[in-house]
């Protein structure tokens, strides 16, 4: 035990000590969270504290009434009177105004009509875009009373239907976010399928290194070959589970950095439903769509799926590193089949986010080559636990059943120079007796 | 008192007798020479006694005790013939972490690390990587990561490739020294003036079977043809005689084949009757080269593929 302690560790702390690995774990998120900060932060700035545009609004439609009500709060409006459109193109910006609007008098009974907005630069999309609304909203209520309709009234004929899907189990019901499942579920399997296939490589790259640099013959005078191959299995997989811990710790970091850097927006993600901006009443849809989702099962399952998934395909890359030289064409030829299940589970997956009860998507989570990855693209929805129970179990029998005979194609192999083994001598050593 | 027992080893492969019924003794302290063309079933035999191989059949006895592979590896040291290190680690971590592998703690291991690199002058070597080094230096080094555990058996395989003749003594040195203080020394070569120069004891394996098992003294006695070199300057004439064979006849040295029934005393008195002044008389061995030779051709040069049943 002690000897597999020592390789673990020799395996973990050399890969960790690398540069790239620190690129890697840290870079990356920090990358992706910095990136998205900014993203956030251009977005706010639509109503963060930034310059207030002053527009002058020439009425002669009677639209507003002499009042406006205005709900953004960069615009700052002014009601002129007694002016002409063409006079006051040449006072608005000596009067402190950035823009001067125009509406004439005709506008209610037209149907479609195009009004000016005048201005030293150009405006914004947004700007525009609110005013337009402002506008229109003026002209339905002035339309409305019009008609002999109470614009309140109106208001309240005309409510918006939202569908939400309610889930009914034996503890009770509750509110489904489809949306949020079918993301998180997604995600979690497209980082088992890279993961399993990165660090699985890397199992198999470290012992075909071993094997060419003959430092096996070495090791294997000190330790047994299945203490070897064990050690660069748990060694690699720690640097996997050290990269993940790091990776929450970011995601929590960020989670609590967020309100102090942008204060504005959790409270306007509180204030949801009264504000009307599409993106974050989607953000506050997605928080509580995750606090819905059972988030400790979640993380429990992602980690026993990479593990098991990751322990499994491990052993047969590690068995392949040991057969194969310095040659990658004869490595390719022989990881190709084994590449085969994990894609057919990545394609599984992508169905199983849509359809998580098809029966395909049942069996390639309980098939253990698939079901790291298939399970982990169902387990945001509310699956049976049988299912989830025999997934595990298949899976922990897999990972004994392929260390076992990896062990034994890995002892022969990693001995063994020259060409390479064809697959029926490869099978001859693994049920050969020891 | 023997060290190390080999009691018919067998070792078969799908398509080879790898190593066929070996038994050999080795004495404790001594420095044995495994001798054997390419293929004979050297290394086999070999990865059996480090623990790497299980025999098929047969058993060693390590040190008076049944061969415990898992507890006596750490007492084992082997060099293989393949250098093997890795190449991106830092060669102090290295020597640490393979003499950590072999059961020493860590301030042992260091302690020992320290104490070689100090005798072969590598202290500055333990930030390098072992691709900074030259073949010749990464051979001592593996000679060292060898050694450092204090191992009771030290098993070299061909220690000397790659060396210069400096190198090369320093290596042999420590050997000697190694096994004056009471280590035992496997060597493996093909270099039979090496084995001639170093080991106490050789035995010589072809196609998995042992040909040969004894001193290099014996060895030579009994593979000898009673070849005697005559320093004298001797004229045609009197070489007519049925006393003794002429093998190499050169202006003042003789080599003479002596029949069996002929003895050294009447062979100089022949040529004293003869009025020959005599400056040498001496007998001829031959060779471990020669020996080695002679074997190995006398069976079939290669071994050939078989299928084993």
């Amino acid at each position: 035990m002690k000897k597999i302690a020592l390789i673990i560790k020799r395996e973990y702390f050399i890969r960790v000590k690398k540069k790239s690995f620190l690129l890697t774990t840290i870079g990356v998120p920090l990358f992706i969270i910095g990136f998205y900060a900014i993203i956030i932060a251009i977005s706010l700035d639509e109503s963060g504290g930034s310059d207030k545009n002053k527009i002058a609004v020439i009425d002669n439609a009677q639209l507003f009434n002499g009042k406006i009500e205005n709900s953004n709060p960069n615009i700052v409006f002014s009601l002129i009177k007694n002016e002409t459109e063409s006079n006051y193109i040449k006072k608005y910006q000596k009067a402190g105004f950035d823009a001067f609007l125009f509406i004439p008098n005709d506008s209610i009974a037209k149907t479609k009509s195009i009004y000016n907005l005048h201005s030293s630069k150009s405006m914004n999309l947004p700007l525009m875009s609110s005013i337009e609304e402002l506008i229109n909203e003026a002209i339905k209520k002035k339309t409305l009373i019009a008609n002999g309709i109470n614009p309140e009234a109106f208001q309240k004929m005309i409510h918006p239907v939202e569908l939400e899907n309610t889930v009914d189990t034996e503890t009770g019901q509750k509110k489904s976010f489809a949306d949020v499942a079918y993301g998180v579920s997604f995600a979690c399997g497209i980082l088992i399928y890279m993961m399993m296939l990165i660090y699985g490589t890397q199992v198999m790259r470290g012992v075909t290194e071993e094997k060419t640099n003959r430092i096996a013959e070495v090791m294997v005078s000190s330790v047994k070959p299945f203490q070897m191959m064990m050690g660069k299995i748990i060694g690699i997989g720690a640097v996997g589970l050290t990269q993940f811990a790091v990776w929450i710790f970011l995601m929590f970091l960020m989670q609590m950095a967020i309100p102090f850097i942008f204060p504005d927006l959790m409270q306007q993600i509180n204030n949801a439903s009264t504000t009307s901006s599409e993106n974050i009443s989607m953000a506050s849809n997605i928080m509580q769509g995750l606090s819905s989702l059972h988030l400790g099962k979640i993380l429990f399952s992602f980690l026993f799926y990479f593990l098991g998934g990751y322990l499994t395909y491990a052993s047969i890359f590690a068995a392949i590193g040991s057969v194969v030289s310095e040659d990658q064409q004869e490595a390719q030829q022989l990881v190709f089949p084994v590449m085969m299940p994990i894609i057919l589970g990545f394609v599984i997956m992508t169905k199983a986010v849509n359809e998580p009860n098809s029966s395909l998507a049942v069996f390639g989570s309980i098939f253990p080559l698939t079901s790291p990855i298939v399970m982990m693209g169902r387990i945001a929805y509310d699956i049976p636990n049988w299912q989830i129970a025999i997934s595990m179990l298949c899976l922990i029998c897999s990972f004994l059943f392929f260390t076992w005979i990896a062990g034994k194609i890995y002892r022969t192999g990693i001995l063994l120079y020259g060409k390479k083994p064809s697959w029926k001598e490869m099978i001859k050593w693994a049920v050969k007796k020891s | 008192m023997d060290f190390l027992s080999l009691h018919h080893l067998k070792k078969y492969f799908a398509d080879q007798k790898a190593v066929d019924d070996i038994s050999f003794n080795i004495k404790s302290g001594s420095i044995f020479g495994l001798l054997g063309p390419n293929g004979a079933g050297k290394t086999t035999l070999i990865r059996m006694i480090t623990g790497i191989f299980y025999p098929d059949h047969g058993h060693i006895d390590f040190n008076g005790q049944p061969f415990n592979p898992m507890l006596d590896s750490t007492k084992i040291g082997y060099m293989p013939e393949e250098r093997g290190l890795y190449k991106k680690m830092k060669i102090g971590e290295q020597a640490l972490y393979l003499a950590q592998l072999k059961g020493m703690s860590k301030s042992d291991a260091m302690a020992s690390i320290k104490k070689w690199f100090v005798k072969f002058e590598m202290e500055s070597w333990w930030n390098k990587k072992v691709e900074d080094l030259s073949k010749g230096m990464s051979q001592k080094l593996q000679f060292v990561i060898t050694v450092l555990h204090n191992p009771q058996l030290i098993i070299l395989d061909e220690p000397f490739s790659g060396l210069d003749p400096v190198n090369a003594n320093l290596i042999k040195e420590e050997i000697f020294t190694l096994a004056k203080n009471g280590a035992t020394i496997i060597f493996s070569t093909h270099r039979m003036e090496q084995v001639e120069e170093i080991c106490d004891h050789i035995v010589l394996v072809n196609k998995g079977k042992k040909i040969l098992d004894g001193t290099v003294h014996q060895v030579k006695q009994d593979f000898k043809e009673n070849i005697y070199k005559l320093g004298a300057n001797v004229i045609a004439e009197q070489l007519m005689t049925g006393l003794f064979e002429v093998v190499k006849y050169e202006p003042n040295q003789l080599l003479l084949k002596l029949p069996e029934y002929t003895t050294t005393n009447e062979v100089l008195n022949y040529f004293i009757n003869h009025q020959v002044k005599i400056n040498s008389f001496n007998e001829v061995l031959p060779s471990l080269n020669d020996i080695f030779i002679k074997i190995v051709e006398d069976t079939t040069a290669t071994r050939k593929f078989e299928s084993i049943q």
